[in-house]
């Protein structure tokens, strides 16, 4: 018999992050995900440049700092929850799903490497060609705010492009697990979109504004640091505005509806993502090792 | 140390359903040993339970003495498998597909590309090394995956009715292969039996998850064909339930059990019917019958001890 290497886990992760991200990189996803990034990079591009917002652009008389920051709040900040959403999305919600049902669990697990490798490995790959497909966006972003505030990148563009990988290495957990609870590729797909893009962002509001307890619980709540960090002041931990009064009550106090609303702080945020992030891994990594390949 | 595989109390419940019932079996030493049974006997599950894709609700399955639900790890560096039909990432190539494998075996980067030429060579699929493999049809992919249970010079082999969707040519081939791996434990499943007949040298024989039989080709032949008869009929057309009850009825005909669509195994006591006899009777049903021919001893013992006839 040949001689063989005992391969470590930690190699063995190694190979398969290089194997799946070339998977990732020659499939039609990868360029599926660049096109609606470039599209959506475009047309913020062209509005900007065809219309010139004051959004975008500011106001007369306003601070150049505050102004481009307002930019990349508009910009950017817009857009890229829905850029890390897809992209968490698009490779990693079917990741381990469709080894189970696409049979190709088939042909790499039944060999002497732990599940955890496997797992950890596809993860990596996701991540970097997620990670892949932010930065191109990043890159768009900055190079309008160079052309219409020249020499002018706020640090607070750099931190808020940091909190958005952050984001991105939460919600590809969360997506992870989603893969690893269902064996249907097409359905953990549209549950991570569904969840990240709009059940999530419905119980924020329901949970702050009609019920006025903060959603700490809540991935997209963390997520929120992302915009935030683009506004000076950074907003208030809490806002609330009263809407219409009772009849004859001029009070304020008297006030009917009461709109609140919160917002993550900084230590908050990160600590929501890490704790998405830890958790979703677990868990997804739990569900991995338990799940059976039964035909 | 021999190369073995071993399963002791090996059981696995899908819910109220038992697949695999307190397996015992151990097959030690390099020879190619078939793993035999109906439709849903097991033998896919056990095989599974060896290569951990699935968990066995009680029992141990070892490979070379290491438990496989303990340390997969270790018990399948030594082992290939190759269960059911995989697929490889769509976008790689076989080149790249069997690297990957290679690399996660601690092949040395030194040998990896002559393990796979010669890998490739063998399954006849140099010519695609460089294709993706989402083109291929179903039977050049088995060829990739029967390809990637040679790179590491496994001391034991495990697969799983490996001529599934292969052409005529291809299952030759893979026989050639298996035949060639007489240095090495193989444990394969097959539906074939002249498959199994021609390259492997024991048989363990499985139903309802409960092993029936181990033993060598020889025996299991000699002691369950029971001295009776069994010849294969073939059909110019597909057999319904009728013509294999007016067959079951015949005189002297002890079982019948269908192997393809237009072909039935019959079991009979020589003492009470003649072949020619038995011959005569199926021609007079007028159902078709083209072909008469003698079945193998291992369909005779198969058919003996696997009581699910029609």
């Amino acid at each position: 018999m040949a001689t063989k290497a005992r391969v470590g886990s930690g190699s063995q992760i190694g190979i398969i992050t290089r194997y799946n991200f070339l998977n990732y990189f020659r499939a039609r996803r990868f360029y599926v995900m660049l096109s609606i990034m470039l599209l959506i990079s475009l047309l913020l591009t062209a509005v900007v440049g065809y219309y010139r917002p004051v959004t975008f652009l500011g106001i007369p008389g306003e601070s150049a700092s505050t102004a481009v920051l307002g930019f990349y709040g508009a910009g950017w900040g817009s857009f890229v929850s829905i850029v890390v959403i897809l992209s968490a999305a698009f490779f990693g919600g079917d990741a381990i799903s469709g080894e189970f049902q696409n049979r190709t669990g088939y042909f790499l697990v039944p060999n002497p490497i732990r599940r955890s490798a496997i797992y950890v490995g596809k993860w990596i790959a996701a991540l970097a060609a997620s990670t892949i497909i932010l930065l191109i966006f990043a890159g768009v972003m900055l190079a309008n705010g160079l052309y219409y505030f020249p020499g002018n990148v706020p640090w607070e563009f750099a931190q808020s492009v940091a909190f958005a990988w952050i984001y991105l290495v939460a919600a590809l957990s969360l997506t992870f697990a989603f893969s690893s609870l269902f064996k249907s590729s097409s359905i953990s797909i549209l549950m991570s979109v569904i969840l990240l893009l709009f059940v999530f962002g419905v119980i924020d509001t329901v949970s702050s504004a009609v019920a006025g307890v903060e959603p700490w619980y809540s991935i997209t709540y963390g997520a929120g640091i992302i915009t935030s960090i683009l506004n000076v002041p950074y907003p208030a931990h809490q806002l609330t505005q009263s809407l219409g009064s009772l009849a004859g009550g001029p009070n304020r106090t008297n006030a009917r509806f009461q709109l609140t609303t919160f917002n993550a702080t900084v230590p908050e945020g990160l600590g929501i993502l890490l704790v998405y992030f830890v958790a979703m891994a677990a868990l997804g990594l739990w569900l991995f090792e338990r799940k059976e390949f039964t035909s | 140390m021999a190369p073995s595989l071993e399963a002791v109390q090996l059981t696995k419940n899908f819910g109220s359903f038992t697949a695999v019932s307190g397996l015992d079996l151990k097959v030690q030493g390099t020879k190619c040993v078939g793993f035999l049974g109906p439709n849903g006997a097991g033998k896919t599950t056990t095989m599974k339970m060896f290569t951990g894709l699935i968990a066995a609700t009680s029992g141990s399955a070892l490979i070379n003495g290491v438990d496989v639900s303990k340390d997969k790890k270790s018990a399948l560096a030594s082992c290939a498998t190759l269960i059911e039909t995989p697929e490889i990432y769509s976008s790689l190539t076989p080149k790249e597909a069997l690297s990957m494998i290679c690399e996660i075996r601690g092949v040395p980067k030194a040998e990896r590309g002559k393990r796979i030429d010669e890998a490739l060579g063998l399954v006849k699929m140099t010519e695609w090394e460089n294709k993706r493999v989402g083109s291929f049809s179903k039977g050049m992919k088995q060829r990739v995956n029967v390809a990637s249970t040679l790179l590491s010079d496994p001391e034991v082999i495990i697969l799983d009715e490996p001529s599934t969707g292969l052409d005529p040519r291809g299952m030759s081939e893979v026989r050639s292969i298996v035949k060639s791996l007489s240095d090495r434990l193989v444990f394969m499943s097959s539906h074939l039996l002249a498959e199994v007949t021609e390259v492997c040298q024991e048989v363990a024989l499985v139903d309802h998850g409960k092993l029936l039989v181990y033993d060598t080709l020889e025996n299991v032949t000699a002691r369950f064909s029971g001295g009776g008869g069994s010849v294969q009929v073939g059909f110019s057309r597909m057999v319904d339930e009728e013509t294999a009850s007016k067959v079951s009825k015949l005189q002297g005909v002890q079982g019948v059990t269908r192997s393809n669509d237009r072909h039935l195994i019959v079991r009979f006591d020589p003492k009470a019917v003649s072949q020619d006899k038995l011959f005569e009777g199926v021609a007079g049903l007028k159902a078709g019958a083209v072909s008469f021919e003698q079945a193998s001893g291992l369909e005779d013992a198969y058919l003996s001890l696997i009581k699910e006839t029609l």
